[in-house]
């Protein structure tokens, strides 16, 4: 170890750069000095030097400004993927991510979807440019006729604003951080369950996060007069996030007359639905069914805002397209809410990407491709219903105790089997099986060859852990 | 029925629509925005039907033929990618490859630091998405303080860190006078600030200004940093765009991670790949050891779950692949010094067009001033003038996106801005 180099500055180095020198305290040369001098000295001693000569900063390779962060825990359902990553057996089976994926277990990307990439790639006349801030103005317009039907009023009276989003998430965090700025009422209520990430968007984009009651565990159904009780004493004007078909996690969802009744009880008290939509086409198999719900409060000329995502329905998840549907009373207001919208994404990401939206355009502009999407699509919503059924007629041939016709009744890509938490780590452990710890699993990670070690998992759950 | 008839447009009575018809909008005391400055000027070039109309507003780079360009190892990685790919989620923190790639362009192919994997690094939505992330990350674990930003810059840092909940002080920056940097300004501002404060730098081709400190004064400004204890955010949006080379235009953050900083940075490649539309970029901010960078990854992940999940896919792809592949790289670095060289190019031109023509008012800040922009000088009314009566589009702070120029347009631009500066 060799001695400690002391540097004391010298006036006789005359430090020619800055104006500035006379009034700092720490010449250039003794930068320079102390710079040399750490290359030369080694480690151990540079702590010494630093408390003779340089006065040790924060950020100068000692103290971290972020030093007293502590490790966030693992997403819940992202985390459940990287768990089951890292799990070295052979027989395991993932049904936390809702992702579809195909009886042979992989991830699918739509034939559709694969031709118009080729399409837009061999378009030489193509660029990269910057899309507008509110995304491809197609994209929004047929986003819109999408969810809300070409005949829809509110699109022919132009009280439709619609914005790409960055999927679902980005789609619901950009209207809720429009809301939390210009609605006069900063409460959403949620239901009771909802998806995991919900709560944290609200938040952040600035809003006051309530619940509704929505699943009743008794039944595994829902629960009608909770829901109604609690969007009932809802202060006025308050916003309520529906989810708009295949609820996500419980798979329930309320029938065309309970929907109805929902309806007029939000208009009676003067709230604002916000509608997310994840799954559309993807609950029944029929894109204008699983938009019925939506259709029906736009019918009745109130206001709304929509989220729609194509993550699922389209397969486009790493893409992150959705689009963010706000409908106003009138043609002039929503030309404001357009205008306001734009200062909410600028400083988020500045504009939305390109690629995924040219995709689904391109899908939804062309009939032939539209209508091979929605051959597509049925058979994905077909096969996950074949495997509730699977999954329940598995279940009864074991005897499973407990009544799991909700497997049947739910709907969309996950079901909420009822399990409670010990028992899914049980499976988890014992199974290698592996789903949020709420009880959700993805009907979507299942197949034919794989439900039977799913329901050999649940009856072995059912009859040993409480 | 009821419902049958709602959805037919036909309303039975009038309690079927209790309430929605007889509300005025909710939204109806909106305010309409203004109108995005930068943003704004392209929709009002598109509007203009003069054949002379040129539009140097955004910072977009335009070929000699004032056209879009796809480089060409973009094309051959998305033939590639094609086909190929699952579309599956990325991780919240985004693409591994892609940040690997981004941390060894910016803080050096063999850099300790990420040997030492001593760095927190993210995949983010270009550089909006990569400060928007670090400023959120900022106001959660630093909810005290403020952030220090030039004047002037990019505008929508403004937006950003307030949209974020973080007040914003700023520093001096832009020397008028000459066109160049007021450094004993800025670094009497970087001394006068309380220790600790948050400084955001722009690492080369400053925007809007093209003025960028030297390498000498680069040093000074690494020192004081450190002596004040400062937290050095760098902004770099056109690494290897300014000079043509990626490592000198890094050359600023190297000085500072040779001090010792614990820096933050947020990356580009919008234009060094022309990936623009893709929203491609990278937050990474070093910390004091591995186990530190596992936490503050994961904290910037809980960011970006409520905002977006997970980042998009085609761009990252597109990037990793061009960084991964040694010839695709090459000939990366080929183009990229070929824009870089024809806007250098495009500011010797202006010049000497403009001391050709006579003008009295010196112009030597258009060949000093490097990267997309130059910030010409001229007031708003004078960037008003050049709007109205030669249809030449540019933001009224007197920024011109050089790569709007080109040999076809740059004599008529010169001849204008001749004109209309003429009087000054």
């Amino acid at each position: 170890m060799r001695p400690p180099i002391i540097l004391e500055s010298t006036t006789t180095f005359s430090s020619s750069s800055s104006s500035s020198s006379s009034s700092s305290s720490y010449s250039s040369c003794d930068r320079r000095l102390n710079t040399l001098a750490r290359h030369l000295i080694d480690v151990n001693d540079q702590n010494q030097m630093a408390s003779q000569n340089i006065s040790p900063s924060p950020t100068a390779s000692s103290n971290s400004v972020f030093a007293h962060l502590t490790r966030a825990p693992e997403d819940p359902i992202l985390g459940v993927t990287v768990a089951y990553n890292k799990d070295p057996s052979p027989i395991k089976l993932n049904l936390g991510v809702g992702a579809y994926r195909t009886e042979e277990g992989k991830p699918l990307v739509l034939d559709v979807v694969r031709r118009v990439e080729q399409q837009l790639l061999n378009d030489v006349s193509r660029n990269k440019e910057y899309i507008p801030i509110v995304g491809l103005a197609d994209f929004n317009k047929l986003s819109a006729k999408l969810i809300f039907g070409a005949d829809s009023p509110a699109i022919q009276e132009n009280r439709v604003t619609t914005v790409q989003g960055l999927s679902g998430t980005g789609s619901l965090r950009v209207g809720g951080e429009f809301l939390a700025k210009h609605y006069h009422q900063r409460i959403i209520y949620l239901p009771q369950p909802t998806w995991g990430n919900h709560p944290k968007i609200f938040t952040l984009a600035g809003l006051t996060v309530k619940t509704y009651r929505y699943y009743a565990p008794a039944t595994r159904g829902l629960d009608f007069e909770g829901l109604l009780e609690d969007l009932g004493s809802a202060s006025s004007g308050s916003v309520v996030l529906l989810h708009a078909c295949a609820h996500n996690p419980t798979g329930v969802d309320p029938t065309l007359e309970q929907w109805e009744q929902i309806r007029q009880l939000i208009r009676s008290k003067s709230l604002l639905p916000f509608f997310d939509s994840a799954y559309q086409g993807f609950a029944s198999g029929s894109l204008d069914a699983d938009a019925q719900p939506i259709r029906l409060f736009v019918a009745d000329g109130g206001e709304l805002l929509a989220a729609q995502s194509y993550a699922k329905n389209m397969g486009l998840y790493g893409e992150r397209v959705g689009a963010l549907s706000i409908v106003s009373k009138s043609a002039d207001v929503a030309s404001l809410v357009e205008s306001q919208l734009k200062l909410v994404i600028r400083p988020m990401y500045s504009s939305p990407p390109i690629h995924g939206a040219s995709i689904v355009a391109a899908i939804l502009k062309d009939r032939d491709l539209f209508n091979d999407w929605t051959i597509e699509l049925k058979a994905m919503a077909d096969r996950i219903i074949s495997m509730r059924q699977q999954l329940f007629d598995a279940l009864r041939a074991r005897g499973t105790p407990g009544d799991w016709s909700h497997i049947i009744k739910q709907i969309g890509m996950f079901t909420f089997t009822g399990l409670n938490s010990e028992q899914v780590s049980f499976m988890t452990k014992e199974y290698h099986i592996y789903l949020t710890s709420d009880g959700r699993i993805s009907m979507a990670g299942l197949s034919t060859k794989t439900v039977s070690h799913l329901a050999d998992a649940i009856h072995a759950a059912v009859t040993r852990v409480a | 029925m009821a419902i049958h008839n709602l959805l037919n447009g036909q309303f039975l009575n009038r309690s079927s629509v209790i309430g929605a018809r007889f509300m005025s909008s909710w939204f109806r005391n909106i305010q309409p925005a203004p109108k995005d400055p930068i943003l704004g000027v392209t929709e009002a070039f598109l509007a203009d039907q003069s054949p002379n109309k040129v539009n140097v507003g955004v910072g977009a780079y335009r070929d000699d033929n004032g056209k879009p360009v796809v480089l060409e190892c973009v094309r051959e990685a998305e033939r590639r990618i094609a086909g190929n790919q699952f579309m599956e989620y990325l991780p919240m923190g985004g693409s591994i490859h892609l940040v690997e790639e981004s941390l060894k362009l910016a803080y050096g192919e063999n850099s300790e630091l990420i040997k030492d994997k001593r760095i927190a690094a993210v995949q983010a939505l270009s550089g909006t998405g990569a400060c928007r992330l670090f400023a959120a990350f900022q106001q959660r674990f630093h909810p005290n303080t403020q952030i220090y930003i030039p004047v002037p810059t990019w505008a929508n840092h403004h937006n950003i860190w307030r949209d974020s909940g973080v007040p914003i002080k700023t520093f001096r920056y832009y020397h008028p006078e000459s066109k160049g940097l007021d450094f004993s300004g800025l670094m009497d501002d970087i001394m006068n600030a309380p220790d600790g404060s948050f400084f955001l730098l722009h690492a080369c081709a400053h925007n809007p200004t093209g003025v960028d400190p030297s390498e000498e004064q680069w040093r000074e400004i690494s020192s004081q940093i450190k002596a004040k204890g400062h937290f050095p955010l760098f902004d770099m949006a056109y690494q290897g765009f300014a000079s043509g080379s990626p490592e000198r235009d890094a050359k600023a953050i190297r000085i500072f991670l040779d001090d010792g900083h614990l820096i933050g940075l947020a990356q580009s490649y919008a234009k060094n790949m022309g990936l623009y539309g893709q929203r491609v970029g990278c937050l990474s901010v070093l910390c004091e050891d591995a186990k530190q960078a596992v936490a503050v990854k994961s904290q910037l992940q809980l960011i970006a779950r409520p905002m977006y999940s997970n980042p998009p896919l085609h761009g990252a792809l597109v990037v990793s692949t061009v960084l991964g592949d040694p010839e695709l790289k090459k000939l990366w670095l080929q183009e990229v010094k070929v824009m870089a060289d024809r806007i250098i190019g495009m500011r010797t031109t202006l010049r000497e067009n403009l001391e050709n023509l006579g003008s009295s008012l010196p112009w030597q800040h258009i060949t000093n001033q490097i990267g997309m922009f130059c910030y010409s000088g001229m007031t708003p009314e004078q960037v008003d003038r050049l709007t109205s009566e030669f249809h030449i589009y540019m933001t009224r702070n007197g920024r011109i996106s050089m790569a709007g120029l080109n040999t076809g347009n740059v004599g008529y631009v010169a001849n204008a801005i001749y004109e209309v500066t003429k009087s000054t």
